[in-house]
């Protein structure tokens, strides 16, 4: 899909800042004002020069072997290479996917959780406990788009509101003591749109929606412009202990690193047998998803959630940072670990519970519908483990709650790691990063008066539905982590992910989108 | 949500604020329309405002022959010569068109606020007309399951694609939904130099005649699944007798369904037709909200770009009744809804008042010679045997004096088949 694009043309050291020209000109690079854009300058501001590691998705790769390689450029496999990146190694991040955040981080629920519903005492609940209260402070950091909306679970039968009680305690139990019930009438004083029958409910304040795409960006972000190569296309087919690590044989060649570090979501039990290795089996969990217009956003407040029963876990209803409203998923086990389709009756069961949760909802348009599999195993937990002997640590088994505790879940590996014998040393500040301007709650390009005056590219709307502006797409062709596709380059822009899906805009995009990258699809 | 969300803004740094008579969301046939003649009437600040680079709306993206205006004895053209006529004729007329700039909401009624590469403004008009058309429903608002491969279209991408950017789309395609917009489809997807697979129309009747184009018709059949990882390697097919295919293809292209862009109309609060999905309007194509003006396809979904020129030009007259004062105040409690029952869709106007000229009545299905009746509370109010063949790309006109007959502060009227 990147059609040979060489190794090399994008990437923090080779952002081609200037090289467009025309009468985009390069004015956010040069001209604009730093600062105006986010607050410290857009993305391709950011110093990318000699410390700043690589970008590839095509070509030989480094001869000279890395400290660490981490496989899996997902949302936990970026955290683990940002996290490492504090203790300057030689590090690679590799996947076999051409971007970041392409398997199930792109797919998921988009919830910042606290944690209260994970089972006490386990690693999971430690991680995302901990997890949530570090991606807070660096989403607000980093720009990353989030909005403290809360979350109530509903009680829609007796069974239900017997549960409640339960939940409370756990919450507790959780270190989380802001669970609060609310009785029938106070439920739907605030979610006045609800549809009838609920019979109380518990409020959760400290859940949040976040956006899963710009996370594992900004930590790919920072980690390559701390100096860690990010090489994509690039899967692993083979491992090979040697007297000094491991020599990976990838699809693009070879690699040698002294430690390796699994964090390869749905492929994980793979790679750990390429090691020889068998702790866990990935059973993909498929999750189908509807995403409602943005018109819908006033209908629903709160992060709707189902109480889990015997009878399963039911599906929630959530506003997005992007403002659209969330119907899913699905949970569905499966064999396939690319089923990443949706299926007539699984829409069909989502409507369904959908016009129960919020029954306006059902008359607004459908903008997308996407299906995302979680990497469940047989455990009820995640599967973190460190072979010293091998110099690997595995981070497995991280299923839907692994966007929030992807910060949490990274220190732990690396700590692993430091037992393993890699050298660590005293951490060093990172290079600061700023992403987009991407969430609802944001202020956005399009309606940024001083940002427009010094570049008239961010006044160009090319994307009607989202207000995407010409500017931004510039810009996010240019980033230290460019797209390799134009739906890289909505993930990074919201460019065609809104109500038309390219109606009026797709054409004006693709032909940005090939301008700025110089990829031809 | 706010009801006019910019406003929450708070004080509108940097915008430039305004003031115009008639500001025009939409420069497509409609909106063009509605400017050169408001123009033309004279002391008058018309402002057209098109988020587009080029004004003229859908015809800039449909080189093909068929527009213009027959009724008025002129010999039809391609839909960017008749994009690039309407847009002359408002211009010469002075109305002021602005291409690229985007009203992004409202900041009071009748106040837009702007985004353009000129920078913010806030715009407060006497009278807002919005023309801001309609949209192909894409594949994940029909709910079609499967994969998420390249090659997905609307009709509407792919002409834009192949009309104004010159792109090839794919090698084998396959098109679905019915109506004259899925015979274009055929057109744009040959002359881009592809193989129409099939086009399955999805809908009762026969579908457009492009067998002779190359393109065999599945009459009824609709796509059920798409398939293929990466780029899209077919789709499958339900055919009316219950049988499924598959049919390989690396190209889909959706068409036959439309929804009107109407994001400005629900973001003012306007009321919404339920039939329509676009601003319910009266006779004179007022919407719920005074002031605020609404025609062309934001109303409906597609009628032919002369029948929404029409409609821009009847918006006038009911502007300019409005800006001299002359126009009636508008009803309180809103006036009674006109509503269809089955074999049709929706019918626009949709409210009773005004002056209408004519109804559109958009039936579901193929229907000959059909009766139409009009009831308003048990009693009949009029009854029509229009000659021709009907259908759900074709609607049928109802002449707009019935409506004298109607109670205006009666019940719904309903418009049955009899």
């Amino acid at each position: 899909m990147t059609g040979g694009t060489a190794a090399g043309a994008y990437g923090g050291s080779g952002a081609p800042t200037g090289a467009y020209g025309g009468t985009d000109g390069t004015a956010a690079g040069a001209g604009a004002p730093a600062g105006v854009y986010g607050g410290r300058g857009p993305d391709r501001d950011a110093p990318a020069g000699a410390a700043g590691g690589r970008v590839t998705r095509a070509g030989a790769l480094p001869a000279e072997p890395y400290d660490v390689v981490v496989v899996g450029a997902g949302v936990v496999g970026t955290a683990i290479a940002r996290e490492l990146a504090r203790y300057s190694p030689r590090a690679a991040l590799v996947d076999a996917a051409p971007d970041v955040g392409e398997g199930t981080s792109k797919a998921n629920t988009a919830i910042l959780h606290t944690g209260f519903d994970a089972v006490p005492g386990s690693l999971e609940a430690r991680l995302v406990r901990d997890g949530a209260r570090r991606l807070a402070g660096y989403a607000a950091e980093a720009g990353i788009p989030v909005e403290p909306v809360g979350a109530l679970l509903i009680a829609w039968d007796e069974e239900q509101l017997a549960a409640l009680p339960r939940l409370a305690a756990k919450a507790v139990a959780n270190e989380y003591h802001a669970a609060r019930p609310l009785t029938a009438a106070e439920l739907y004083a605030r979610e006045p749109h609800l549809g009838p029958g609920a019979l109380g409910a518990l409020h959760v304040p400290g859940e949040s929606v976040i956006c899963p795409w710009t996370t594992p960006l900004a930590y790919a972000t920072q980690a390559v412009r701390a100096g860690t190569d990010l090489h994509l296309n690039c899967a692993v087919r083979a491992v090979r202990a040697t007297p000094d690590g491991h020599r990976l044989a990838t699809c693009r060649g070879v690699l040698t690193a002294r430690h390796l570090v699994n964090a390869a979501g749905l492929g994980a039990d793979e790679l750990d047998r390429l090691l020889g290795i068998e702790d866990f089996t990935v059973t993909p969990r498929r999750g189908q998803l509807v995403v409602y217009d943005r018109l819908a956003r006033g209908l629903v407040r709160h992060i709707l959630l189902p109480v889990p029963t015997a009878l399963g876990k039911g599906v929630l209803v959530a506003p997005t940072v992007f403002g659209n409203v969330l119907l899913g998923p699905t949970a569905e086990d499966l064999t396939d670990r690319t089923a990443t389709g949706s299926t007539a009756e699984g829409l069909a069961r989502l409507r369904e519970q959908g016009a129960r949760i919020l029954p306006e909802l059902m008359d607004e348009e459908v903008t997308a519908v996407y299906a995302g599999l979680r990497a469940a195993t047989e455990r009820d937990d995640y599967r973190i483990t460190a072979r010293p002997d091998l110099r690997y640590v595995t981070a497995g088994g991280i299923r839907s709650t692994g966007l929030t505790a992807s910060m949490a879940i990274a220190a732990h590996v690396v700590e692993l790691l430091a037992g393993t014998g890699l050298a660590t040393g005293t951490p060093r500040e990172l290079p600061e990063v700023r992403m987009p301007a991407l969430g609802e709650a944001s202020e956005r390009p399009y309606r940024n008066a001083g940002l427009i005056a010094a570049d008239p590219a961010y006044g160009t709307i090319v994307c009607h539905c989202e207000r995407v502006t010409r500017g931004e797409v510039r810009d996010a062709c240019a980033a230290t982590v460019p797209p390799a596709t134009p739906d890289g380059l909505r993930r990074r822009t919201r460019a065609r992910n809104g109500r038309c899906q390219g109606f009026a805009c797709g054409p004006a995009v693709q032909e940005l989108f090939e301008r700025y990258t110089g990829v031809r699809r | 949500m706010s009801r006019y969300a910019d406003a929450t803004w708070g004080t509108p740094v940097g915008r430039r604020e305004r003031v115009v008579d008639v500001l025009v969301v939409g420069a497509g046939p409609a909106g063009l329309s509605a400017a050169a003649r408001l123009a033309a009437a004279g002391a008058v600040r018309v402002e057209v405002l098109e988020r587009e680079p080029v004004a003229g709306g859908v015809p800039v993206h449909c080189d093909h022959p068929g527009f213009g205006l027959r009724a008025r004895g002129l010999r039809p053209v391609t839909g960017p010569e008749y994009a690039r006529r309407l847009a002359g004729a408002a211009v010469r007329a002075g109305a002021s068109l602005r291409t690229g700039v985007t009203a992004t909401g409202w900041a009071g009624p009748r106040v837009l606020d702007t985004t353009g590469p000129g920078g913010l403004e806030r715009i407060t008009a006497r009278a807002v007309v919005l023309a801001t058309g309609a949209r192909d429903r894409p594949r994940a608002a029909r709910l079609v399951p499967g994969t998420r491969p390249a090659g997905v279209l609307t009709a509407g991408e792919l002409q834009r694609a192949v009309y104004g950017y010159g792109r090839q789309v794919g090698r084998r395609a396959v098109v679905a939904g019915g109506g004259p917009v899925a015979a274009h489809a055929v057109a744009a997807l040959r002359r881009a130099g592809a193989v129409v697979a099939a086009l399955a129309t999805g809908e009762p009747g026969p579908g457009p005649r492009t067998a002779g184009a190359g393109a065999p018709v599945l009459a009824g059949a609709v796509v059920t699944e798409l398939l293929g990882r990466g780029r899209l390697s077919g789709v499958r097919l339900r055919h009316p007798d219950g049988r499924e295919t598959l049919v390989r293809c690396d190209t889909v292209v959706f068409t036959g369904d439309w929804i009107p862009d109407h994001e400005l109309a629900r973001t003012a609060g306007a009321a919404l037709d339920p039939a329509t999905r676009g601003p319910a309007v009266d006779g004179s194509f007022r919407t719920s909200l005074p002031g605020v003006f609404a025609a062309g396809n934001a109303l409906r979904g597609i009628e032919r770009a002369a029948v929404a020129a029409a409609e821009g030009r009847a918006v006038a007259g009911a502007v300019l009744a409005r800006l001299a004062g002359a126009a009636p105040p508008w009803p309180a409690g809103g006036t009674p809804p006109v509503r269809v029952a089955a074999p049709f869709r929706w019918v626009v106007p949709n409210r009773l008042g005004g002056t209408p000229g004519r109804f559109l009545l958009r039936p579901d299905r193929p229907l000959t010679d059909p009766v139409v009746v009009a009831r308003q509370d048990g009693r009949t109010l009029a009854r029509w045997s229009p000659r021709g063949t009907f259908g759900p790309h074709r609607s049928l006109a109802l002449p707009g004096g019935w409506a004298d007959a109607a109670d205006p502060a009666g019940g719904p009227v309903l418009l049955a088949a009899d």
